[in-house]
């Protein structure tokens, strides 16, 4: 998977949105009770009321937790190279207000630990067709890899 | 009134992989052999209710078992399946709508990791796209963050799963009945670390039947009946880290499993500290570690130190997953619940052979946990 920043489609619409060029999440906030979830829902799903704003996610945090993906998962639904690598996925506590799933940019169990900031990256991934997509991905803070 | 139900009757289609068996040809061997153990006839069931994840609607069994007529619901509600089957025939049995139910589990799944789609569990099909639609992960994210907040060893993983294999030997319905070493289940492929490939269970075969009665029935049936004192069964709440989750709250919650152990023992009239026997969801050996806890067999932290003393084997304290658990019978979806319960009740009446729990055990717990944060408990004694 290649980093990347501008110019390719989303994999989904409404999940993030570049500012200044670079991935922002796009979840939404409870009007109410002040509640933030990712991705946008119509709804609270604390206090469900349906007064709720679209709302920015904070672009880094900490890791509260993590794991690795050592096989290939089935396609469908994944639809990652053939040519399998594993690949790290983790939580990531963002602004304080949510934990945020996604793919990791660090694979290496050696290399990622609770708790060490990451931020988040834009990731070119293949799609059914075999066309590239952008989606979102987290990276240890200080790895520009 | 938490005698009113009891199982008389218990039957079971070994657990695996068997070629050339359909799912629902399972479910009307276990059924037979159900009522064959209660002593009775098909045609004394005044209600039945079961399911399967993948592998057909139970009621079709009829065909084979007799069209009597019966009232048969089908159950589909993933890992909590048996559960929810046997919750239906409770209280069907509570409120004296029948004096005698059938319960039914069963599956019948591929080979390799199971294949949800986003769609169906209310996500993006982007979640699966990218990689992150896998059970397998969820639990290798819980027990990472759990093993550090609870300053507990990793290497305890690999002799819970030992446990299981070894308890897997002792069982003839199993599906892994060779035992391996910690070394062997430490050195096996990583699929999410800090999980390896022997700690998690696979997706397999087999089925699982129950006979339940009214108290008094069951006691002009049978002199052992085991009674079902509680069942319960919950969803999540917000706060909770479930599977399938692209984010969770910061705020947390008591997990479905707490609520649903609380539940049962608070009907049941039975403190945690009863239990002489336990069968506890192990999804992979870090579950079962969690779910010591959450279901509050024993405090938060206190597990490595009980497993590493034994007191999770056979003859130990507070013995679990008697018969190897998930791990070692595999994991058909709709017949894993009623495993469990099929495995408290032959300990209960001294009937598990080389398994068999020493001294006499009364009171017995099984726990499911599943997608996408569902919970279903039961408390039994003789």
């Amino acid at each position: 998977m290649t980093e990347t920043t501008t110019g390719m489609r989303p994999i989904a619409d409404g999940l993030f949105e570049l500012v200044e060029g670079e991935p922002v999440l796009v979840g939404s906030r409870c009007a109410s009770c002040g509640t933030v979830a990712f991705p946008f829902q119509q709804s609270c799903p604390r206090c469900t009321s349906e007064d709720v704003e679209r709302h920015l996610l904070a672009r880094s945090g900490t890791l509260w937790t993590w794991t690795t993906q050592g096989f290939r998962p089935k396609s469908p639904p994944y639809t990652g190279p053939e040519d399998f690598a594993p690949y790290g996925v983790g939580y990531v506590e963002l602004g304080g207000e949510i934990r945020v799933e996604g793919v990791l940019t660090e694979a290496d169990p050696e290399r990622l630990a609770i708790g060490m900031p990451m931020r988040l990256v834009s990731l070119t991934v293949p799609v059914a067709d075999g066309e590239l997509r952008a989606t979102y991905a987290f990276a240890p803070v200080g790895d520009e890899a | 009134m938490g005698d009113d139900v009891a199982i008389v009757g218990i039957g079971i289609h070994p657990f695996g992989r068997h070629e050339g068996v359909t799912g629902l040809d399972m479910a009307v061997h276990a059924t037979r052999a159900a009522l064959a153990d209660a002593g009775i006839a098909w045609s004394d069931i005044g209600f039945a209710a079961g399911g399967s994840d993948s592998a057909g609607n139970a009621d079709t069994t009829v065909a084979q078992l007799g069209l009597t007529g019966v009232p048969f619901i089908n159950v589909k509600n993933g890992c909590a399946t048996g559960g929810s089957a046997l919750t239906t025939a409770h209280a069907m049995l509570v409120a004296e709508s029948a004096d005698l139910a059938l319960v039914v589990g069963f599956d019948k799944h591929p080979r390799g990791a199971f294949d949800p789609r986003p769609e169906d569990w209310g996500i993006g099909g982007w979640y699966g796209e990218t990689g992150l639609m896998l059970t397998t992960q969820f639990f290798g994210m819980k027990i990472q963050r759990y093993l550090a907040e609870h300053d507990i060893d990793a290497s305890v993983l690999s002799k819970v799963a030992a446990k299981a294999f070894r308890n897997g030997s002792l069982n003839p319905s199993a599906w892994r009945r060779t035992p391996l070493s910690e070394e062997q289940i430490a050195g096996s492929t990583m699929i999410n670390h800090p999980l390896t490939q022997f700690m998690f269970c696979s997706p397999g075969e087999g089925a699982v039947a129950l006979v339940l009665a009214r108290g008094d029935r069951a006691r002009a049936l049978r002199a052992d009946p085991i009674y079902l004192r509680s069942v319960a069964f919950k969803t999540r709440r917000f706060g909770t880290f479930e599977v399938f989750s692209p984010s969770i709250p910061v705020e947390s919650a008591p997990p479905p499993t707490a609520e649903a152990a609380r539940a049962a023992f608070e009907e049941a009239g039975i403190e945690p500290s009863d239990v002489d026997v336990a069968q506890l969801q192990d999804t992979e050996a870090g579950a079962e570690l969690m779910h010591l806890a959450e279901t509050g067999l024993c405090a938060h932290g206190d597990q490595e130190g009980l497993i590493r003393e034994g007191a999770t084997e056979i003859g130990g304290s507070i013995p679990v997953n008697t018969d190897g658990g998930c791990i070692a019978n595999g994991e058909p979806i709709g017949a894993s619940g009623l495993r469990q319960v099929h495995e408290v009740v032959l300990q209960l009446r001294g009937a598990a052979g080389g398994r068999q729990v020493p001294g006499s055990p009364k009171v017995g717990f099984t726990h499911v946990y599943g997608a996408p944060g569902v919970s279903a408990c039961t408390v039994l004694t003789r």
